[in-house]
Parts: C-alpha cells; sequence; structure tokens
C-alpha cells in the first residue's frame, strides 16, 4: 500500500508543522456480511497553515475521515494526532471540550438555528466555551463584519441568500478562533459565483493565523483554492496532488 | 445556551402550539376534575361543617354517614352529660318528612330538630328572621335553597315566589310557619333543609320509640377531643365520634358506596395519559425534527449534560406555561361551575399535584427524547 511518506509523484507531501497526523486509520460500518469498510487505512498529514482538498466519488469515506480527523466519530482502528492529540485517549466529555476550543466546522446545509439571529448562530462556539452572552455577540458581530454582513447580525438566517447564510456558517466556524477548519462540501449548495466567494472567504479568513483547513468537496471549480488535494476511492488516499494554492485577492470585497 | 433552548422550541411556532394545548388540556382536565371531586367530597361532611361549634358527635354503633339516620333513646342524653369532660351535651333530630305546599304539592326535605333551650346546632348563616323565632308556635326555619327553589310558594296567579318569613307551609299534615330563612353548606346529597325545635320535630315526625339522631357535644377546655369521645362511647355504648372523624367516616362510606372516586379518578388518569401521549409525542418530533441542529451542537462541542439540560429547560418551560394556562382555565370554570350547582374546591396542596403530575409529564416526554439526542453521533450532520 502506498503511504504518502513514500517518495512518489502521486503524493505531494505539504510543508511546515503538521497539524493532523494519520496512519493506518481504519473505519468500519456494521458487522459480519453488512459491514462496510469506509476507511481501510488512511494515512495523511496535514500541515498548520494548509489548505487540504479532500476528493473521490461518492462513498469512497471522505465524510468518515474528516468525521475521525474532527473527533465526531471514533475510528476502528490506526492512528490519529490532531493537534498533538489523539481522540482515542479521551472520553466524550473530553473529545467535546477539545472540538469546542480548537475546531470549527462548515457544513454543507449551514445547520443554522432558525429561530436566532445570525449574530445569535455565530456566538454559538463562544457560548458553547462558556463565554458571556453580551461578550460573545459583541465578538460575533465583530466577525460578521469581516465578512461583510455587519449590518445584518439581527437578522434570521432565512432572510438571507445561499452564501450569505455560508458566510455566516464560516463566521461561527472562526469566531473562537480555532486551529483546525473541518469543511463539509462547503460549496454544493451553491452557484459557481457564489461557491467561488465562499472559498475566497475560506481563504482568507485563514490566511496568516495558524489555521489547518480540510475540505471535502466533489466541485472541481474549487480545486484551485486547494494547497494540496487528496483523492480518495474505496476507502484509500490514491493520491495527493499539488494544488494551485490560490489566494484571495488584496481587492476583493467579501461582502459581494 | 439556554436562552438558545428557549428560542429554538418557541420558534418551531406548530410544535409549540401543540405542546402547549396539550399541556393545557392534561393540566385543565387533572385540575379541574380534582378540585370537582374535591368540592364534592367538602359536600359529604357539610352537615358537619355547618356545626362549627360542635367537638364530638354521638350517634348509633350502626350510622356510617351523615345521611345514616338511625336513632337513640333519649335517656342517651343524659348520660352523655353525666361524661367527665363535657362542657355541654343537645339533642338533635334528622330525619327525612314531607313538607307540603299550599298548591299540595310534596317535597321530601330533611327535618332538623334542634335543643329547645339553647336553641345550639341550628343553622350555619341566618339570611332572613333570627333563629330565636323558632321558640314561636309551629316555628320552621328554612334553608335558602329550599326556599328558592323545591319549595317556592305559590301564587293565587299560578306564579311562584321565594318562600319567605311568613308564610305556611305543612310538615307531614301537621301545619308549620315559616319564620326565617338561612343559608348551609352545600351538601353532597342535597334536600330542602328544614330547622324546628326537637320537641316541635317530636311532633312532626312519625311516632317511634327512639327519636334522637345525635347527642352534640362541647368538650371544655383543654381536653382532648379524641379521649372524651372514647370516653362517651365506653359510658353509653354509643359511638362518639369528634367531627373530624364523623367526617372522614362519611367520606369513607360514600366514596365507597357512590364510585365516584373511581369516577373522576378515571378522567384525572385519562388527563394525565393524553397530556403524556401528546406531549411526549410532540416533543420527540421536535427532537427529530431538530436532529441535525442538535448533532451540529454536539460536533461543536456542546457536551452530553448541557444538552440534556436544554432539552430539560425547553420542556419544562412550555410545561409551566402549559400549566398555568391549564389551571387559570380551570380555575375560571370553577368561578362558574357553583352557580349550575356544581360544588367545585381548588386548595393550593390540589394545585401542587397537579403540577407535580404535569411535572411528571414533562420528565417523561424529556427522558423519551433525551434517550435519542445521547445516542445521537455528531457525525450525523455530515450525512447527506
Amino acid at each position: 500500500m502506498l503511504t504518502a511518506s513514500q517518495p512518489s509523484p502521486s503524493f505531494v507531501t505539504g510543508s511546515g508543522p503538521v497539524a493532523v497526523s494519520c496512519k493506518g486509520v481504519t473505519k468500519t460500518y456494521g458487522k459480519g456480511d453488512s459491514a462496510v469498510r469506509a476507511l481501510r487505512g488512511v494515512d495523511i498529514d496535514v500541515h498548520k497553515g494548509e489548505l487540504l482538498m479532500l476528493v473521490g466519488p461518492s462513498g469512497c469515506g471522505k465524510t468518515t475521515l474528516i468525521s475521525v480527523v474532527a473527533g465526531v466519530l471514533d475510528r476502528d482502528g490506526g492512528e490519529c494526532s490532531v493537534l498533538g492529540q489523539d481522540f482515542a485517549k479521551m472520553n466524550s466529555g473530553q473529545k467535546a471540550a477539545f472540538r469546542a476550543v480548537n475546531v470549527g466546522f462548515v457544513f454543507q446545509a449551514f445547520n443554522l438555528i432558525p429561530t436566532l439571529t445570525i449574530a445569535e448562530n455565530v456566538a454559538v462556539p463562544l457560548l458553547i466555551q462558556g463565554v458571556g452572552r453580551k461578550e460573545a455577540i459583541k465578538r460575533a458581530r465583530d466577525v460578521l463584519g469581516l465578512v461583510g454582513l455587519g449590518n445584518r447580525t439581527n437578522d434570521e438566517p432565512r432572510r438571507l441568500s445561499g452564501g450569505q447564510q455560508q458566510r455566516v456558517a464560516i463566521s461561527r466556524a472562526i469566531v473562537h478562533k480555532p486551529k483546525l477548519l473541518v469543511c463539509d462540501e462547503p460549496t454544493s449548495a451553491l452557484d459557481h459565483v457564489t461557491g467561488q466567494k465562499v472559498m475566497e472567504l475560506l481563504r482568507s479568513v485563514a490566511a496568516g493565523e495558524d489555521l489547518s483547513l480540510v475540505v471535502v468537496t466533489h466541485d472541481q471549480r474549487i480545486f484551485e483554492f486547494a494547497d494540496r488535494i487528496a483523492e480518495m476511492d474505496d476507502g484509500h488516499i490514491v493520491r495527493i496532488t499539488q494544488g494551485q494554492g490560490l489566494r484571495t485577492s488584496a481587492s476583493h470585497d467579501p461582502a459581494k | 445556551m439556554l436562552r438558545i433552548a428557549i428560542s429554538m422550541i418557541m420558534g418551531d411556532r406548530l410544535k409549540y402550539l401543540g405542546l402547549l394545548v396539550g399541556l393545557s388540556f392534561a393540566a385543565m382536565l387533572i385540575t379541574q376534575q380534582a378540585s370537582i371531586f374535591m368540592g364534592y367530597t367538602q359536600r359529604m361532611w357539610a352537615p358537619i361543617e355547618d356545626q362549627p361549634n360542635v367537638d364530638i358527635w354521638v350517634m348509633d354503633p350502626q350510622v356510617r354517614s351523615t345521611q345514616d339516620a338511625k336513632h337513640m333513646q333519649d335517656t342517651i342524653l343524659q348520660r352523655v352529660r353525666g361524661v367527665e369532660g363535657v362542657e355541654w351535651a343537645v339533642p338533635m333530630y334528622r330525619g327525612s318528612l314531607n313538607a307540603q305546599l299550599s298548591n299540595g304539592t310534596q317535597e321530601l326535605s330533611t327535618l332538623i330538630g334542634i335543643d329547645d333551650s339553647t336553641l345550639l346546632g341550628g343553622p350555619h348563616k341566618m339570611i332572613e328572621g333570627s333563629i330565636f323565632d323558632l321558640r314561636q308556635a309551629d316555628a320552621v326555619i328554612v334553608e335558602k335553597r329550599a326556599a328558592e327553589g323545591d319549595l317556592r310558594f305559590n301564587l293565587p296567579d299560578g306564579t311562584t315566589r321565594p318562600l319567605a318569613a311568613g308564610d305556611s307551609i305543612s310538615i307531614n299534615d301537621r301545619s308549620a310557619r315559616v319564620v326565617g330563612i338561612c343559608e348551609n353548606n352545600y351538601p353532597f346529597y342535597w334536600q330542602p333543609v328544614i330547622y324546628t325545635t326537637f320537641s316541635r320535630a317530636m311532633l312532626y315526625a312519625p311516632q317511634e320509640r327512639k327519636l334522637m339522631t345525635y347527642v352534640l357535644v362541647d368538650a371544655k377546655e383543654g381536653v382532648d377531643h379524641q379521649v372524651l369521645a372514647d370516653r362517651i362511647s365506653a359510658a353509653t355504648g354509643m359511638k362518639a365520634r369528634t367531627s373530624w372523624d364523623f367526617a372522614r367516616m362519611t367520606m369513607k362510606y360514600t366514596l365507597d358506596k357512590t364510585g365516584i372516586l373511581v369516577n373522576f379518578g378515571i378522567t384525572v388518569g385519562l388527563g394525565f395519559v393524553i397530556g403524556l401521549l401528546v406531549c411526549g409525542q410532540t416533543f420527540f418530533n421536535f427532537i427529530v425534527d431538530n436532529t441535525r441542529l442538535f448533532g451540529a451542537l454536539k460536533a461543536l462541542g456542546l457536551s452530553d449534560g448541557r444538552l440534556l439540560q436544554m432539552i430539560a429547560v425547553q420542556v419544562l418551560v412550555v410545561g409551566a406555561i402549559g400549566f398555568g394556562l391549564g389551571a387559570g382555565l380551570a380555575a375560571i370554570a370553577g368561578m362558574l361551575l357553583p352557580y349550575v350547582g356544581v360544588g367545585f374546591y381548588m386548595p393550593w396542596q390540589l394545585l401542587v399535584g397537579a403540577g407535580v403530575g404535569v411535572l411528571g409529564i414533562c420528565l417523561v416526554s424529556a427522558f423519551l427524547s433525551a434517550i435519542r439526542i445521547v445516542r445521537l453521533e455528531p457525525a450525523v450532520v455530515f450525512k447527506a
């Protein structure tokens, strides 16, 4: 089985300190004849400040891998170190506490709470950490200002477009200054132009930060934003290629 | 996060309304039916409540309730008066006799004969006239509900008016003159009530060897009522009960014989079950509909403990509002029901009990939903 550490033009390695390191990670759903081996020994590293895209056909194990990396799913075998910690050595409470501080999530379906304003939605990770409500809302408004939604903080999500809602989701994902950002199909619910803007925003908010991004996507139009692209198939990493690492231009206005 | 929890449940208008309706209905049914039951239960000992000055009731050993009129010999009165610790003891007659109106209409009525000299054992409250007017010839005092209802006075033009002082009726074919109108506590078994003196009651009542229904006793100050009751029983061979014991005995007998406890118990139980089904189902649906959001919160780092707190707060807030609405509706009904003769009594203990019932509904509903939340894999947010 080829691993990312072997010298091969199909497995481009990143540079700099490693934020996430997976070796031989396996995960199986179900038992017996109906068992599904979603991960069959995955080796992958994600470096600090890097945007790694996970691509592959449906059912290849992308979502399972990011679930394991994010600590929301337990692996069956192998090793996985996230920011120097091993989720397998934590109980559910410790995992939740670790995620609350260190991991941000951007979901395909946004998963914003419809009865809250967008400021309240963005404040949720801070409230989970125990930050006071006033301070949390203030910091949420600041981040929403960065993404061009500073004048809509009292609106409910249903009043926003898909792109705007995803910007709110990104704000929620970064408001607590995590070290790892996990994005599951962040542009699949958006049109091409909006998807481009969202990826530009993701890159811009991560730029210069000690923040690693893992993005699961089918959308080839956004591959240009990746530093590296890891292709998965049937539970394996089959190829890791260099991405273009497209950065946001200085004149880009995230409010548009 | 608790504000967020409340916002989530109240934001789902349809389910919030469903929960409120279910819990209000349950609270109203439980509270109202229990209050009606309490009201009727209170009426069981209304004749005892009408005599607040009486500490002990002496009666035939076979008497089982206030409706059970079994008479004693007159000599029992003197024997009771001779027991140490008795301040005073007076006779009372209580029996059912026909009262006849001027147009010939007959109504079976309860005739109560009270002590001639002291007039102790008289009505709870006089509305018209004075109890001392009973000392006049052929004098009777009629209870208000009877005077306004079954014993209304017939006018020559065919209409009726309430019986009033000065009107004449006959009791067991003997003439009686109304000298006053009184008001008593509403009894469980209602019949027109007519007061007269004990000696006059002996004339109205069918002639029997024994005609004294009760001996009403007041204990001397400092004397334990139960001890005195036991002493009177030993001395006379009769059944002597404190007012509270007699009330309890009456209530037990009436509950055993009428089945109202079962009927009201079934209704209260139904209220609980309906509330549980509606609340449990609706709240579970709310949790299912918001599974992804709860999964997202778990992924974002919210612990199971705090999630359970959120669920508890959601269901308790709705429960409190629903209980308030339901109990409020029951209280409004309680203000109107007595006008149609329905007993209603809502002590604070009943409200607490109903509140505990609604709390139980909420906790069971929350528990059923909490199981789903605790077992929820945060990875569900990544599933299509």
